[in-house]
Parts: C-alpha cells; sequence; structure tokens
C-alpha cells in the first residue's frame, strides 16, 4: 500500500544546530507508530515539518501524495490532526466553544463537537471555562480538537504526559479506535514503559538520526539482544552444565531458581532443555523490553555518530 | 477563506467583549468627551457644557494619547500570546492561511476599536450636544463624524503597529516594553524632536519650514490625526500649536485620511509578511 506520510532524506538546521539529518520514513494507512527518542532528539521538530509549518533544509514530506506547505498546504492540512505537546488553549473558553471554534477553522462537521465531546468524555465539563480543566481534561480536549474533521494522518506530541495509567489507557484506547478506521497515527513519547502495547510499530530518534524502524519484534531481532528465562525450583548444576560453557550463555542462581540469559535464537533449545529438570516449577520467558532495545539502538548511534 | 476570516474575527470581538475590554474603552471615551465638555469651560470660571465645536478640540489633543495607547495595550500580545500559550502552533497545523490568521484578527481588534470609539464618542456627542441645544446643526455632526472617523482610523494605525510588534518578538513581554516605546516616541519624543529642529533652524522656519514642515508631520500618524482635526476647526486654530504650522493649508483634509489609511495600511502588510515567514 501507498505511504500515507512519506518522509525521504528529511534535514533541518536551525542556524548550526543541526535537529534533523536524513530521515526517511514511510507511514502506510492504518497503523499507530511511536516516535521515540530523548527530549531535542528531533521529534517535535519532525511533526513541524509533516505539517509544513517548518521549510526543512533538504529531503521532502508528502502526505497523500502532496507536499503540505504552499498550494497544496491548506487541503494536505485539512486531513490532519494535531495535538501539540503541553498545548493551553484559551482559558476564558468552554471547552465546547473551543471544539467549536477548531471545527470552524477545521470546515468540519458541527455535530461532530458534541460527539467528540462525548467520546474524550468532557461532556459534562463542556460548559465550564477550560483554565479549570485538570491536565487530563486538557489533554482529551486536545486529544478531540486533532480529531475534528476525520483526520487520515494524526501527529500527537507527547500526548501522554502528565496523565495517570487510567487516563493514559483511555487515551490509547481512542487513538486505537480511530487507527482501527483507516487513520494512521504517529506519537511522539520519551516515556517508554507501557508504550509499546499501544503501537504497531516505532522509530527511535536519537540526535536528529533515524536509528531504527519497525516493529517491535524486528527490532529486538536487529538489536541482538538476549532473553532472559526464569527456571524457579532449578539448581544449578544438573542438565544446566551444558550451557555453562558456551560464551553467549550465562547462567546464575537465583533466590528462587536460576535465571539463564541467552541469545533469542537459542531460546527454544534452552527450554527444550529445562523441560526435563528435576524440581522445575515453573517457566517465565523475558524477551528484552522497549527501554533495552531503545537503549540499544541510543547507544549504537551515539558510536556512529561520534 | 472569507469564512475563516470571519471566524476568527468574531472570535477575537468576543475575547473583547468577554474580558471587558469593549465596555470599559466604550465607557472611557464617553466619560472623558462629556467630562471635557462638561469641565472644559472652568479655566474661565465656570462649569456646565462647552459647545460641542470646542469640545472636538479637546477631545482631540486628549484622544491623541489616549487611542495610540488602548490599541497598542488591546493588540501587542495577539501573535505572541497565541504563541506562548501553545495554540499559534496548532492555528498553524489547521487548513487555513496565515494571511487569513492575521487579517481575521485585525477585522476582530478593528471592530472592537470602532464600536467603542462610535458608541462611545457618538452617545457622548448626543449628550451634549442636548444640553447645547446643537442637535440640528448638520455642520456640527459632519465635523464631528470626521473626529469619530479619523478616531477610528489612529485607533486601527496603532493595532496594525502593535501586529508588527507581535510577530517580531518570541515573548510577551518584549511586545509589551516596545509597544509602550512606540508609544512614547510617537506621542511625545517625535514632536519634541520636530520642535527641536524648528527651532535650531529658526532662519529657515520663514521659507523652507512652511513647504517641508507639513510633510514631516505626515511621518507621525498621531500627528496626521492632530492636523486633520485641529486645523479643520475654526476655533482649534488657537491651540493647534506646532501643529498650527501646517495649518497653512498644505494639507488637505482629504490627503490627511489618506495618510492614516496608509498608516494602517503599511503596518499590515509588513506584519502580514513577516508572519507568513515566521518559524515557531
Amino acid at each position: 500500500m501507498t505511504a500515507l506520510l512519506k518522509i525521504d532524506g528529511l534535514h533541518k538546521r536551525y542556524g548550526e544546530v543541526r535537529a534533523l539529518a536524513d530521515v526517511t520514513l514511510d507511514l502506510p494507512p492504518g497503523e499507530v507508530w511511536g516516535l521515540l527518542g530523548h527530549n531535542g532528539a528531533g521529534k517535535t521538530t519532525l511533526m513541524k515539518l509533516a505539517l509544513g509549518i517548518l521549510h526543512p533544509s533538504a529531503g521532502r514530506v508528502e502526505i497523500l501524495g502532496a507536499a503540505p506547505r504552499g498550494r497544496s498546504g491548506r487541503i494536505v492540512r485539512r486531513a490532519v490532526g494535531y495535538l501539540p505537546e503541553a498545548a493551553a488553549f484559551y482559558g476564558e473558553l468552554s471547552g465546547r466553544e473551543v471544539l467549536r471554534y477548531f471545527q470552524r477553522l477545521k470546515d468540519a462537521d458541527p455535530r461532530q463537537v458534541e460527539e467528540l465531546l462525548v467520546e474524550v468524555d468532557l461532556a459534562a465539563a463542556a460548559d465550564r471555562r477550560v483554565k479549570t480543566y485538570s491536565k487530563g481534561m486538557r489533554q482529551r480536549l486536545g486529544l478531540a480538537q486533532a480529531l475534528l474533521g476525520h483526520p487520515r494522518l494524526l501527529l500527537l506530541d507527547e500526548p501522554t504526559v502528565g496523565l495517570d495509567p487510567i487516563a493514559t489507557q483511555r487515551f490509547y484506547r481512542t487513538v486505537r479506535r480511530h487507527a482501527a478506521g483507516g487513520a494512521t497515527v504517529l506519537l511522539s513519547s520519551h516515556v517508554l514503559p507501557g508504550i509499546e502495547r499501544h503501537v504497531d510499530r516505532v522509530a527511535i530518534l536519537g540526535g536528529g538520526r533515524l536509528l531504527a524502524a519497525g516493529t517491535l519484534e524486528e527490532l529486538r531481532a536487529a538489536a541482538r539482544l538476549p532473553v532472559v528465562i526464569r527456571l524457579r525450583g532449578v539448581r544449578p548444576g544438573n542438565g544446566l552444565d551444558r550451557f555453562a560453557d558456551r560464551a553467549d550463555i550465562t547462567v546464575q542462581e537465583s533466590a528462587e531458581g536460576v535465571e539463564i540469559t541467552a541469545p533469542a535464537e537459542h531460546k527454544l533449545a534452552v527450554l527444550r532443555a529445562a523441560m526435563g529438570l528435576p524440581g522445575l516449577a515453573d517457566v517465565s520467558v523475558a524477551p528484552a523490553t522497549l527501554d533495552e532495545i531503545y537503549g540499544r539502538f541510543v547507544a549504537a548511534g551515539g558510536e556512529a555518530v561520534t | 477563506m472569507i469564512a475563516v476570516l470571519r471566524t476568527i474575527a468574531i472570535k477575537e470581538f468576543r475575547d473583547g467583549l468577554r474580558n471587558q475590554w469593549v465596555i470599559a474603552i466604550t465607557a472611557v471615551f464617553a466619560l472623558l468627551a462629556v467630562g471635557l465638555a462638561y469641565f472644559g469651560p472652568a479655566a474661565s470660571g465656570t462649569v456646565g457644557f462647552a459647545s460641542l465645536a470646542t469640545t472636538i478640540v479637546s477631545l482631540a489633543s486628549l484622544a491623541v494619547f489616549l487611542i495610540p495607547l488602548i490599541a497598542l495595550l488591546l493588540a501587542y500580545d495577539t501573535v505572541v500570546g497565541e504563541q506562548e500559550q501553545g495554540t499559534l502552533l496548532l492555528l498553524f497545523s489547521y487548513p487555513i492561511g496565515r494571511t487569513e490568521l492575521l487579517l481575521g484578527k485585525f477585522a476582530g481588534h478593528a471592530l472592537i476599536m470602532t464600536v467603542a470609539t462610535v458608541v462611545g464618542f457618538g452617545t457622548a456627542a448626543v449628550l451634549i450636544a442636548t444640553f447645547t441645544h446643537e442637535l440640528g446643526s448638520l455642520e456640527l455632526w459632519r465635523e464631528f463624524g470626521y473626529f469619530i472617523v479619523s478616531a477610528t482610523l489612529l485607533g486601527w494605525v496603532f493595532i496594525a503597529i502593535a501586529y508588527v510588534i507581535s510577530v517580531s518578538v518570541a515573548e510577551k513581554s518584549t511586545a509589551a516594553g516596545l509597544a509602550l516605546g512606540v508609544w512614547f516616541v510617537s506621542v511625545i519624543v517625535f514632536d519634541l524632536g520636530l520642535l527641536g529642529v524648528l527651532v535650531a533652524t529658526r532662519g529657515a522656519v520663514g521659507t523652507l519650514g512652511r513647504e517641508v514642515f507639513p510633510y514631516l508631520l505626515l511621518l507621525n500618524p498621531t500627528d496626521v490625526f492632530r492636523v486633520a482635526n485641529l486645523v479643520g476647526f475654526e476655533p482649534a486654530r488657537n491651540y493647534a500649536g506646532l501643529v498650527g504650522i501646517a495649518a497653512g493649508g498644505a494639507l488637505s483634509l482629504g490627503a490627511l485620511s489618506a495618510a492614516l489609511v496608509a498608516w494602517v495600511a503599511a503596518p499590515l502588510a509588513l506584519a502580514v509578511w513577516r508572519f507568513g515567514r515566521k518559524e515557531i
């Protein structure tokens, strides 16, 4: 399928500062992408370039086959929803008034305002002034605003910062519903734990460069990080000796049994061997977490840069 | 395009109603006019309503200070304020042009100044004319009408200048400082400077001065307003002061009006141009 958002050889410099360098990325329709990176890695810059708010120093951005700047910009931006980081909105207006204003600016269906207020659970607070809203309510209002006009592409910049776990869950559920409807979602985050359950693919930015992109499984394989297999009730020695002298496998005694760290491709071999061990009470397999994968790519990226 | 412009203009005007700007400016204008008319003759030992023509003169010399200040305060944060609260970034992501955005804001702010000027000064004028039995004087209403139109234009001029400031800086406090600076220069420093030149070149005033001076006044929109309102009225000649020099008739009312319009258009065009190139 053709890419909904196509980023090709994108560079952005602010004077001497390099914000983005040679980023190429294609986002097909209907997928949720996580854009990961430290603060200052270039996540916001990438979104501003995709929206046509900034001029690329080199390279191209296309949404639905057209540039987000210039003549086609207005048509392209009609198909995009954006939630900026920590948007404050108009504190003196009510939530409904804010949504109505943006609905008119986007020329969206007025009826969608009430639907969205219900969808993001702000119907009861719709007539309160936005300045009385909590951080979570403001973020939900921001999401509702981004969903006006049924956008094909959603760009969400740090959407879950400051949200409690329940609010975060609900936030992702809403996002997922719209992705199921065919929208492509790119959401940035510097908070990694938990995000992997909500995204189909991740792109990792570091120092303005794209360090990795793909599904979690693909990145896990590419990162060549070991899995940790925990065998409860097993004592070291008996039967595990044949792994002990291998350089790529380590066997350690833990409080409840042993912990085997092995390359992902030996996972099944280790498990097969473990099944016959005396005293085995339980098995748990922990693949490399997103945190570890992220750390691996960022460290590798740092080496490549220097 | 027009629909978007109207949406933005309506929001700006509603904001003006919501935060009491419209009502406050209107009340200030009305009280000022009525107060000046009533207490104006106090210098001659009495109080009571002076004629509308006399009132226009004193009103114009006060409006010259007040209108630019109010317009600058109303509009200085229009872009930089939205930039600080993050909504400018959001607006840029919408399918609207930056020119429409700024012109829409201008239409809203201009409407606020217009309503305040027309309603504030207008009701005051009707009140004064009722007391001084001048309601029937068409000539007077024509003059007062011109005062209101030029006062409105003066307000628009400083809204446009405030926009240039607002699109050019990154912080609200910088914009506020610059706005006050602009006000100070245009209502005080510029005239002092001209006066200095006038005194220093005393020999030339008789010959060259009469030719050049009226045109130097065109460089300052507040002076254009002053000239337009003071020299047009017979009772004003005694109060006209510095700008009285322009009373020689070098500048017609039409030319002065055109100068005010140009003083609206030029800063507005500059603001639109800078806004279009702004990166945030």
